[in-house]
């Protein structure tokens, strides 16, 4: 689905990665690793279109990402650092305007979306009022309301309880194994019931330094 | 997995202005404060430039608009900020639906807000200023015509600026060049209006320029925001 050709990506000077190439198929999960500010959020956003400063290829279904730039974010879900709550709605406002900005009619699902996380009784109360965990909630929720084939996340299990994080390892597999593809970057060590594939953007920048 | 049905692009703009109405109303500093500024700074004027009404009523169509466009300024700071910090407009880039008329929506809901109180006290406070009656409606229609192309205009700074953390005075820089002809047409209205002169060729321009604003600026707002959220 997504193919990644000989990326190659610089910031103040410095490189974070080059001739970074992958693949990820439908029912994959591709895990980004690496230290703080090795790039995993540059690398995610730049697959995202929401960064321009790189080089190389990337394809989606086989076409040049530029040209099907439509279809693409028609079929990715992306969770970024910032929430993208807004506090001052509550979580059922929030959703709403999340599926409308996506153009999906999915406003009877939103009650069993944020129940699903564990929302229940928190549907109309302001987002500001909510602990930072809970918002992380009502930010993953989103993903129950779109039907998209690629999952990019970056770092979602943060400000997640221990139940919330195991809930949502199931939740990822479940995805996984009805043929969605997942890219995260997270520093959890992952236990997912299926097989990770793992991108060492430390690893890669030792091996450049040793040739 | 849930059956998702579609959302018609209307059903997608009516949620748009929803949401930002709801927000202003959750917050309405944001809206009482140009509003508040605009009564301020025009009733400083009779006060600080004498009572004379011949004189008054000479500078009213100025005061009135430039109290106008400076209120509209300030108030664009909110338009993208809050959207910016928590990230929703990097979902908003994201949207499969045209970013065109998202963003247009989104002005639209600044418009509705910021600038139609100002519209409405417009009138009240020119016969405040001593205007002549022959300059009220010609004021009035002036607003309504200018000040849409007044946010399409400064969301296009605001959209340039929203990652700088103090953009005030960039922005001011970088629009306020821009506003002069709007300035300029909307107070030539009310002055060839109260010299007995047809005004309508003005309005005609406002509205060209306004059409031209609608087509245009939603494209460069969207490239401005690419531009700030990378």
């Amino acid at each position: 689905m997504l193919e990644v050709k000989d990326l190659y990506c610089e910031r103040d000077d410095r490189v974070l990665f080059e001739h970074l190439s992958f693949t990820l198929s439908a029912g994959q999960v591709l895990q980004l690793q690496g230290s703080n500010g090795s790039g995993k959020t540059t690398l995610l956003r730049i697959l995202c279109g929401l960064n321009q400063d790189f080089s190389g290829n990337i394809l989606w279904q086989g076409q040049a990402m530029s040209a099907v730039a439509a279809e693409f974010r028609d079929q990715i879900f992306f969770l970024g650092h910032a929430p993208a709550i807004n506090k001052t709605l509550s979580p059922t406002e929030n959703l709403r305007w999340f599926c409308a900005s996506r153009g999906v009619n999915q406003i009877s699902g939103i009650p069993a979306a944020l129940a699903e996380f564990g929302l229940k009784g928190y549907e109309d109360v302001p987002c500001y009022m909510m602990s930072a965990g809970q918002q992380r909630r009502v930010s993953l929720a989103r993903m129950k309301l779109l039907q998209t084939g690629l999952w990019i996340l970056d770092e979602p299990f943060t400000a997640l309880d221990r139940k919330g994080v195991k809930e949502l390892e199931t939740d990822l597999a479940r995805y996984v194994s009805s043929g969605g593809s997942l890219l995260l970057t997270t520093h959890h060590p992952l236990e997912l019931d299926c097989p990770v594939d793992v991108i060492d953007l430390d690893q890669r920048a030792l091996e450049k330094a040793v040739s | 997995m849930n059956k998702s049905g579609q959302m018609g692009l209307g059903a997608v703009i009516a949620a748009t202005v929803r949401r930002e109405l709801l927000l202003a109303f959750r917050s309405p500093g944001d809206v009482i404060n140009p509003v508040m500024f605009f009564i301020i700074a025009v009733t400083l004027f009779p006060l600080g430039g004498g009572t004379d009404s011949a004189f008054l009523g000479s500078i009213a169509s100025g005061v009135i608009w430039v109290t106008a466009l400076l209120a509209i300024m300030f108030s664009m700071d909110s338009l993208f900020r809050a959207d910016f910090e928590d990230g929703s407009l990097e979902q908003l880039l994201m949207s499969p639906q045209p970013l065109y008329f998202l963003l247009l929506a989104k002005v639209f809901s600044h418009w509705l807000v910021a600038c139609l109180p100002i519209i409405i006290l417009a009138p009240v406070f020119a016969t405040m200023l001593a205007m002549p009656e022959a300059g009220i409606l010609p004021l009035v229609l002036g607003l309504i015509v200018g000040t849409p192309i007044l946010c399409l205009l400064g969301a296009i700074g605001m959209a340039l600026t929203v990652g700088l953390s103090r953009s005030g005075l960039l922005l001011a820089v970088l629009i306020l060049p821009l506003y002069i002809p709007v300035l300029v047409f909307g107070t030539g209205m009310v002055e060839a209006a109260q010299g007995s002169l047809p005004y309508t060729g003005l309005l005609a321009l406002l509205g060209a320029m306004l059409v031209l604003a609608i087509c245009l600026s939603p494209l460069a707002i969207g490239a401005a925001l690419r531009i700030s959220v990378n």
